[in-house]
């Protein structure tokens, strides 16, 4: 069974945000993890770099394919999680935990109300299975 | 063998054999007085680490690795969009001749009239078989042949002050060369998707074309082994709104003396010689990718061609031959003018074959395809209403047979000593096995084949562990890519300190 | 027809299984305007007269079978063991695709993973990839991978003039579309120095060749950390032939080295097939494009090879690919790992001194002739530049025509003020009776 946590939001392009203050903690999905399957590479962005909304940030590859992760919120980088260099496959056994990529300073809390919630996003895992 | 780390091997690296002291080769004393070397510039000989072996050690030792492949003269090969034909063994010793092997590129071309005529005429023919007006030789490879096309498109828009155009339109369902390509000449790609008959979504096409499109890029046949149904209305929109049509020739197999891409309205295609003109693949090259251009686009070639430098005084004389850079040309994409040894090949068997031949050669690819696709209609999802061209695609997957995937499918073919089709390609078709005969596989071949993919798929339901097993009697098994992956071990160890 | 195996009552079977009547019918999808095109092409020839028309074109040509060979260039004349051949004869070799399924490749997978390893060790490099098509586009693709290290932040590549004029010039063509500044080359008065000038905070890569283009060996010593310092990469363009005499530049600290493989063991066969050699250190992997084989073990715990890292790559990342590779030179990286395994540690050694002896034995003797003089401000290898008395291309035509000599590369040729320069290549194949010849056919020649 697919994990969807109640309290985070997600993307159609299945990240998921965690929001704290003006900071957001994000990653990629349980269904993502699961569809690429055992992860190799991570690739970060550089910390105190800003993207936008939608913008590329970094590279996820597992042997047999990769996926490019894009921002749910426009922001700036204030960490990485350089855990995952050496034991990408922590984004395989814990996903929305240990697995986190990036936490970024949030540039506009309005972008957030763009993203689907838990059911939300249930529905556009079910419909792609 | 070798069992240092208790790790079973097929066969030792051939580092595993090297004994100080050992030289598989001799070479003369030297005959002119020694010079003294610049000893500050001077390399250990003990840091050369290169093997030590007798000469029998690398003969067996490569002979061994040589059997633990497949390849077209060992079984049958039919993995689609790659056209593992037969590959003719006179091709092996034109190539040799030494009047071809051991002359230089930089040659005074009085020199090498022979070698300029060979290129001369193969240059013209594969115009002739393309309805293309002019070739260019030199690309090293089909993706350096399609790298080489879009440069061109792109020099003939700015070159006429056109500089709006940056975006080119691919299909879904084409090769991942064309994206990549287009992102290196420096293109935004657009995707088209297919239509539910495997064509191009006309109204999808229509919504993105404009006048700040470069062209599109279309295999034809498709990916799917589909003649494209409105190839020509395509090209119209294309042009229509001041684009130009690049063929993929991946698929050229199917199409000699049956359709001319330059008839279609292209305007520039490119050629695989190491598909449609049986020179081998090498095990993954070297290859060949000529491009072809339509009149107006003849000035943007990469070059040097080979031209006509003086015309003979008699018609009995062969004309002159030399060195031409086309007027606009994109410039030089390798070394020299193509890989001029798989052009022996080719010209060769083109030589070999003639007009008729060639015909021949694409009908019987499409026969065979066809004759392979009718007996599997039944037993796998085919698109069956259609005809297809020299390959189709199959689904390998089955209500039924749930956790049967197209690799597993594959893998089983390897116990029969079938190479597996092409897996997971096209991306737009689900587990997808694209199956290409090739037209030089007897009907025997091809009935073993069909009895072979019946049994698979009467084992999918009936004993699927078979198939999630196989393959069973390979050299090797099922391979651990998450391993090698993680562990990037990518040289021997005790060469790179690993 | 030639290589059709069908017999009529094949062909009926077949149609009728399909249900047509005719192999015609298949084709309605073809406009019908279009369809069965006549072809304008040579009819067909059995197969001893198509034998018999490529010896006849073959042999319109000059060969190294029948003349001394004095030309380099970028291509050289070397020694091929006899054993190259025969193992690329090898059909379940030279008649396999690419080692897509590791199950029925692993003789593909493993030679290429040696081919790797002998690569590494004699650029003094951490990895080497599975080979591109040849030297001009391997640097190419150095320089791609440079601006992807640099996040496509630094626009600036700076090459030196001494690289080969024909990798110069496809650097450029890869990189029309890329808005690069590339610079440095214009002035083939350039040192090393005036190079190291230019390096600043826009500049990605700057790439020397040693031996340089004209032969001679380039102080790259302390050049890395030039580049470094400027936040670059130092990309060498090396001849492999003389990594088994002189420290390779892994030793020098260069970031990529590349070079033309065509001296392990390749034919010269007019300018291709070749080999691009690629290597780089392992931090800038995912970088790099070209195929790539990882060692692994199988279900049952034998050791094998597959490709890896293959997430780079055209098929799986399309328009975000690092390049739109398909292959490698397989069949080219077959030759030159069972060349090096061939001349092994001690022989590629042994043909290197050859070399480097018998072309200063050339060059010292014809420094000693009236009109000619020889470039020897810096140590050169195997190739030297040779000031002649009269224009080069004159002097070779001689040669060829009195001597069966084929001379040096006309210089002339890249630049009109050089008409009467040429760049002389010796190998260990020349004799000493053919240098004896040369000498004296070029002291024939002024007077």
């Amino acid at each position: 069974m697919t994990q969807i946590p109640e309290d985070l939001k997600y993307t159609e392009d299945d990240e998921w945000v965690r929001v704290e203050g003006d900071t957001a903690t994000i990653g990629i999905t349980d269904y993502a993890q699961d569809q690429l399957s055992d992860i190799v590479y991570v690739e970060h962005p550089d910390v105190g770099a800003a993207f936008d909304q939608g913008e590329i940030f970094g590279v996820v590859e597992s042997v047999k394919a990769a996926g490019d992760m894009h921002m749910p919120v426009g922001g700036e980088v204030v960490e990485v999680n350089e855990a995952l260099e050496d034991e990408p496959e922590v984004v395989n056994s814990d996903p929305y935990g240990a697995g986190w990529f990036i936490k970024i300073k949030i540039a506009d809390p309005a972008e957030l109300d763009k993203l689907l919630d838990a059911a939300a996003y249930k529905a556009h895992c079910d419909a792609r299975a | 063998m070798n069992d240092s780390d208790n790790v079973k091997v097929l066969e030792p690296l051939i580092y595993e054999l090297s004994r100080p002291g050992r030289q598989a080769v001799t070479l003369p004393e030297c005959d002119v007085p020694e010079s003294e070397f610049p000893a500050d510039l001077l390399r250990d000989p003990e840091d050369v680490l290169l093997p030590e072996v007798s000469q029998i050690d690398v003969v067996r030792h490569f002979v061994h690795l040589s059997q633990f492949n497949h390849g077209v003269d060992t079984g049958f090969y039919p993995l689609g969009s790659c056209t593992m034909k037969y590959n003719p063994k006179i091709n092996e010793d034109t190539a040799r001749l030494p009047g071809f092997a051991r002359i230089h590129p930089l040659q005074d071309p009085l020199q090498v009239q022979g070698a300029l005529g060979l290129m001369w005429d193969l240059q013209n023919w594969l115009a002739e078989i393309s309805g293309m007006a002019g070739v260019s030789l030199q690309p090293a490879a089909g993706a350096q042949g399609e790298f080489s096309g879009v440069l061109m498109m792109r020099k003939y828009h700015r070159d006429r002050g056109d500089t709006r155009r940056t975006k080119i339109i691919v299909p879904d369902s084409s090769h991942g060369t064309n994206p990549a390509t287009a992102s290196m000449v420096g293109l935004e790609v657009i995707q088209v998707p297919s239509d539910p008959n495997g064509d191009v979504d006309r109204a999808a096409l229509l919504s993105v074309c404009g006048d700040d499109v470069v062209g599109m890029m279309l295999t034809v046949p498709n990916t799917l082994g589909l003649f494209e149904s409105h190839v020509q209305e395509i090209i119209e929109i294309v042009h229509g709104c001041g684009g130009l049509m690049y063929m993929d020739g991946a698929n050229l197999n199917a199409l000699m003396g049956i359709a001319k891409p330059g008839d279609l309205g292209f305007d520039v295609m490119h050629f695989n010689l190491h598909k449609t003109f049986s020179t081998p693949h090498g095990g993954g090259g070297p290859g060949s990718g000529p491009v072809g251009a339509a009149e107006h686009m003849l000035p943007y070639l990469p070059g040097p061609v080979v031209g006509v430098v003086e015309e003979p005084s008699d018609e009995e004389e062969a004309p002159l031959y030399g060195w031409v850079m086309p007027e606009r040309s994109i410039g030089r994409v390798k070394s020299f003018y193509g890989n001029f040894g798989i052009l022996v090949r080719a010209f060769t068997y083109i030589l070999a074959n003639g007009p008729e031949g060639l015909r021949q050669v694409s009908e019987h690819a499409v026969l065979n395809a066809n004759y392979i696709q009718a007996r599997l209609c039944d037993a796998y999802k085919v698109a069956c209403e259609r005809f297809c061209m020299h390959e189709f695609v199959a689904e390998g997957c089955w209500d039924d047979a749930p956790g049967v995937r197209a690799l597993d499918i594959s893998k089983r073919l390897m116990d029969f000593g079938i190479h597996p089709p092409t897996n997971y390609f096209p991306l737009i078709v689900h587990e997808a096995l694209m199956i290409e005969p090739t037209e030089t596989e007897s009907k025997e071949m091809l009935d073993r084949f069909v009895e072979v993919m019946l049994q698979i798929a009467e084992e999918a339901r009936s004993n699927p562990d078979i198939l999630h097993s196989a393959p069973h009697n390979t050299p090797v098994r099922r391979l651990d890519e998450v391993k090698a992956a993680k562990d990037q071990v990518l040289c021997y160890g005790p060469v790179c300190g690993g | 027809m030639t290589y059709l195996p069908h017999t009529d009552a094949d062909r009926e079977a077949m149609l009728a299984a399909i249900g047509v009547e005719d192999a015609a019918d298949l084709f309605e999808a073809i406009p019908e305007a279009v369809r069965f095109p006549a072809l304008d092409l040579p009819g067909a020839l059995a197969e001893l007269e198509t034998m018999t028309e490529l010896q006849h074109l073959s042999k319109a040509n000059i060969s190294a079978d029948d003349f001394a060979w004095f030309l380099g260039a970028g291509v050289y004349n070397h020694y091929i063991p006899s054993v190259v051949n025969h193992i690329l004869l090898r059909g379940e070799f030279y008649t396999a695709y690419t080692p897509y399924q590791p199950e029925v490749s692993q003789g593909t997978l493993q030679a290429v993973f040696e081919y790797q390893t002998m690569i590494a060790a004699l650029t003094g490099m951490e990895v080497s990839n599975a080979s591109h098509y040849d030297g001009a586009t391997s640097l190419a693709e150095a320089v791609v991978t440079a601006l992807q290290v640099a996040k496509h932040k630094r626009r600036k590549v700076i090459l030196s003039p001494g690289v080969h004029p024909q990798y110069r010039e496809v650097v450029r063509t890869y990189m029309q579309g890329a808005d690069l500044d590339i610079t440095g080359d214009k002035d083939p008065t350039h040192t090393l120095d005036d190079l190291t000038a230019r390096l600043d905070e826009q500049t990605a890569l700057l790439v020397v060749q040693s031996p340089n283009f004209f032969g001679q060996i380039e102080d790259i010593n302390g050049l890395a950390d030039k580049a470094h310092a400027a936040g670059a990469l130092l990309c060498v363009v090396a001849d492999p032939i003389a990594l088994g005499l002189f420290k390779p530049p892994g030793a020098y600290g260069a970031d990529i080295v590349v070079g033309e493989g065509q001296p392990l063991g390749i034919p010269m066969s007019f300018g291709g097939p070749y080999l691009g050699f690629f290597a780089t250190r392992k931090a800038y992997v995912r970088h790099i494009a070209g195929r790539l084989v990882g060692e692994t073990v199988d279900v049952e715990g034998r050791r094998g090879y597959v490709l890896t890292l293959a997430t780079r790559e055209q098929h799986i990342r399309r328009e975000r690919a690092s390049s739109n590779i398909c292959t490698n030179q397989g069949l080219m990286a077959l030759a030159a790992t069972v060349y090096l395994a061939t001349m092994g540690k001690r022989g590629l050694r042994q043909v290197a001194e050859l070399c480097y002896h018998k072309s200063h034995h050339a060059a010292q003797q014809i420094a000693a002739l009236d009109g000619y003089s020889v470039d020897r401000s810096k140590p050169f290898f195997k190739e030297f530049v040779v000031k002649c008395p009269k224009p080069a291309a004159e002097i070779n035509r001689y040669l060829v025509e009195e001597w069966g000599i084929v001379g040096g590369y006309d210089l002339g040729a890249l630049d009109p003020a050089r008409a009467d320069e040429m760049l002389l290549c010796v190998t260990e194949v020349n004799t000493h009776e053919e240098i004896a010849a040369l000498v004296v056919a070029l002291s024939e020649v002024a007077s």
